[in-house]
């Protein structure tokens, strides 16, 4: 078969089974666009933003396990799109994204429309490729998705300048079955000595914490975990990344655990003799101040990248493999073993856990005149707690509101960005997310200011027919930064007041959408489940919500996990009793 | 501690930004890299010198190797190696300081590579603080020029950085 560097682009895509590509054409890839318009086997969804283009290629792949790809041409379109590479790469997100390049005599001319990609992507992809030669397209789109979701997945970038896929030029294509890399080979297994020196730990200790992240819901090992849950009675916490992991409703979880975690998973961290690390990264919103975290703690670590384990804070146990089959092993092995975990030590740990648990750390005082965010994603959970449900965030106090009050009990249901932590990327995601599973409900939880980072997406939303549900709290503010500047500056609110807000309602409508604006807590429920019952249309909700909450606990950056703010709330109704 | 790391990596445009590009964006210590291609004309060889605790020369060598280009790499300092170093150095080379420098050179084992009415080039090899020792010996004021290559390493015996 001999085809031109722009239907091998095509092609490969099928070959690697793409249902879908994000994108935005321009001069540098329209031979690709011409290649893309003559076949119907992947499907390109027309974008607004180049940004969008790369969030949404992530939500799919966060949503669905594969590989998300976008499409953008070079210069302005190739930059737009660095901030959703980055995002992907913080979470390890598989993600290819294609940008067209300039043609290759033409490189380093400060040609029309040129930038150095590769060179500006370099530090926030996993791996990046300029292709110069169209025999090597093929080789480098199949390098390209082995590498995004191999090992610790991550965002890989192919630029391919324009002459490369000159449609007069025809070579013959064959699609490589297997890659294989000399300097690039990601571990399985980890090795079964280490699992043992864990398991050794594990069934002697007297105050265990299983700490799991990202990683196992990335290596599609949930099973596993509650499994190991279910076989050891160790309490476990997760970060924002790996909720859903483990069921919310398992009386083994903790919550959430770091800045704004609960204070019986942050307690419990500080008190534990040993933590059982498994695909998290121990991030600084996790650890706090690292001289104070996990004190007397003996830590097992599980992660595929060796480069994560021992990088903030020194393990004990480090084991470099899959989360999936170290957690096996590590099963089989207690299983096999005559001594169980120490049960009266365990019995003692939990009592003193129920203890901290019995503070209601994430009690709020409830209203009946203005929505609380926490009441509005209670309430979001009351209504959508039967569907086949995805949610899907922004960034700031809304996303921990949404991470804090809503129940996940599967993991692939919570899209979030975390590690980067992009205002703009609930929508674009939520996009990817219904793509993948028209059926399924997908809603988007939003702050007035993240909304406006993507907003012109509720374009593309029309032109797909996505009937995703917009919930945007709405409290007048930048509220993340609002709380900060209530802490530490004074309450002197510099710049963080979303001033000149459009009407929201209208504007979803102007797009073709459904409008609603929601101002009492009593009106709540109604709304939602009138939204979800119109399967058919995007339902914008703008949640007019409390301008002044606080996300609580809290942590301050670079304090330790038993130094928590607690809601003034607590301590009030502590006063009454 | 000091660590001399050796590093074998695909020989392809960008590799040498990877690596640079690391030790920038992670704010690690470099004194100096040298690279050039081996008898593999696919695979590049770089010697880099670094500076950290226990902690951050661990983390040098785990994100060292997890750049995709990066084929395999060893940390030098961990075993009985040895370094070599070249030094060219251009001096003021008249009459009255002629025959000492040619002198100095002997003395060093160095090599005078090219010669003018006023000056000598002399070439040097040898660990880096046997290069110091040679400029610390010769007048401040004769030195117009020199170039050092950075340190290569190669480990002793049979244990090696191969494919
Ligand atoms: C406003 C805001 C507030 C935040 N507050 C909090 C907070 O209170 N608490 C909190 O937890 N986070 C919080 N975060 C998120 C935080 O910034 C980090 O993104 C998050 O803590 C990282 O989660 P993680 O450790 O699970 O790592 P991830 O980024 O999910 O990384 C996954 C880890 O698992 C490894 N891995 C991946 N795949 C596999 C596999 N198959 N097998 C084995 N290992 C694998 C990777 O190498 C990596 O080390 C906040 C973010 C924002 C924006
Ligand atoms: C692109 C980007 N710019 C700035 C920030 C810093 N930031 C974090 S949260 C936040 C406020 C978000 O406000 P809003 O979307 O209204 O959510 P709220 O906190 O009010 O729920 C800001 C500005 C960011 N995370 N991302
Ligand atoms: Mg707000």
């Amino acid at each position: 078969m001999e085809l031109t560097g722009a239907e091998i682009v095509v092609q490969a895509l099928k070959d690697e089974g793409v249902e879908f590509v994000w994108g935005y054409p321009g001069g540098a890839v329209l031979h690709i666009y011409d290649a893309i318009f003559q076949q119907k086997a992947v499907q390109h969804i027309l974008v607004r933003h180049e940004q969008a283009a790369t969030h949404a290629a992530d939500g799919y792949a966060r949503a669905t396990g594969n590989v998300g790809v976008a499409l953008v041409t070079s210069g302005p379109g190739a930059t737009n799109a660095v901030t959703g590479i980055a995002t992907a790469y913080m979470d390890s997100i598989p993600m290819v994204v294609i940008t067209g390049q300039v043609p290759v005599p033409f490189i380093g001319s400060d040609a029309f429309q040129e930038v150095d990609i590769t060179g500006i992507t370099r530090p926030c992809v996993k791996h990046n490729f300029l292709v110069k030669r169209v025999e090597d397209i093929a080789e480098t789109m199949a390098k390209a998705f082995y590498i995004a979701k191999t090992g610790r997945p991550g965002p890989v970038l192919v630029d391919i300048p324009k002459d490369v896929t000159d449609p007069s030029v025809r070579v013959p294509y064959a699609y490589p079955k297997k890659v294989s890399m000399r300097s690039y080979k990601p571990v399985e297994k980890g090795n079964v000595r280490q699992v043992r020196k864990a398991v050794d730990l594990m069934v002697k200790a007297q105050r265990p914490v299983i700490y799991t992240g990202g990683g196992v819901v990335l290596g599609d090992a949930s099973d596993e975990l509650r499994k190991l849950i279910k076989h050891t009675n160790f309490p476990v916490t997760n970060t924002l990344m790996g909720l859903g992991s483990v069921a919310a409703s398992d009386k083994h979880f903790l919550g959430m655990l770091g800045m704004h975690g609960t204070y019986e998973a942050n307690m419990a961290m500080h008190e534990a003799d040993l933590i059982i690390a498994i695909g998290a990264r121990f991030d600084d919103r996790v650890t706090g101040k690292l001289a104070q975290f996990c004190p007397n703690a003996k830590i097992v670590h599980v992660d595929v990248d060796p480069a994560s384990i021992s990088k903030n804070v020194r393990v004990d146990v480090p084991i470099v493999g899959q989360v999936k089959p170290v957690l096996k092993d590590m099963l089989k092995f207690l299983q096999e073993r005559k001594t169980a975990p120490d049960a009266a030590a365990l019995k003692e740990w939990w009592g003193r856990i129920n203890a901290w648990r019995s503070v209601d750390c994430l009690n709020y005082a409830n209203s009946d005149k203005v929505i609380k965010p926490q009441y509005a994603i209670e309430t979001l959970h009351k209504v959508t707690r039967r569907r086949n449900f995805y949610l899907t965030s922004d960034v700031g106090q809304h996303q921990m509101f949404a991470a804090q009050f809503y129940p996940f009990e599967k993991p692939r249901r919570w899209i979030n960005s975390g590690g980067l932590g992009t205002m703009g990327f609930g929508l674009p995601a939520a996009m990817g997310v219904q793509q993948a599973f028209p059926k399924a409900s997908v809603a988007c939880v939003t702050g007035e200011a993240s909304i406006q980072m993507c907003i012109q997406e509720l374009a593309t939303c029309s032109q797909y027919d996505l009937p995703i549900k917009i919930v945007l709290l709405n409290n007048g503010y930048m509220g993340m930064v609002r709380q900060w500047q209530e802490f530490f500056y004074d309450k002197r609110y510099s710049h963080s007041y979303v001033d000149a807000l459009p009407d929201f309602a209208r504007l979803a409508e102007t797009y073709g959408h459904v409008g609603m604006t929601i101002e009492s807590p009593g009106d709540l429920e109604a709304a939602y489940k009138e939204a979800f019952s119109l399967k058919d249309r995007l339902v914008f909700m703008n949640v007019i919500i409390d301008p002044e909450e606080n996300v609580y606990p809290m942590i301050e950056a670079g304090k330790g996990h038993h130094e928590m703010h607690m809601s003034p709330h607590l301590s009030a109704e502590r006063e009454l009793a | 501690m000091r660590h001399i790391i050796s590093v074998l990596i695909e020989n392809e445009s960008g590799a040498l930004a990877r690596v640079s590009g690391l030790f920038a964006a992670r704010g690690y210590n470099i004194e100096s890299l040298t690279v050039a291609p081996t008898e593999d004309a696919t695979l590049s060889r770089m010697t880099l010198v670094t500076y950290g605790d226990e902690m951050i020369i661990e983390q040098i060598i785990k994100q060292l190797n997890k750049l995709v280009d990066v084929v395999k790499l060893l940390d030098l300092s961990d075993g009985p190696h040895i370094e070599r170093e070249l030094m060219m150095v251009k001096v003021r080379a008249e009459k009255s300081n002629r025959e000492e420098m040619k002198r100095m050179a002997d003395i060093f084992r160095a090599n005078i590579i090219d010669v003018t009415d006023c000056s000598y080039t002399i070439e040097l090899t040898g660990a880096g603080d046997k290069l110091d020792a040679f400029l610390k010996a010769v007048n401040e004021d004769l030195i117009m020029e020199v170039v050092r290559s950075g340190p290569l390493g190669i480990s002793r015996g049979v244990k090696g950085l191969g494919l």
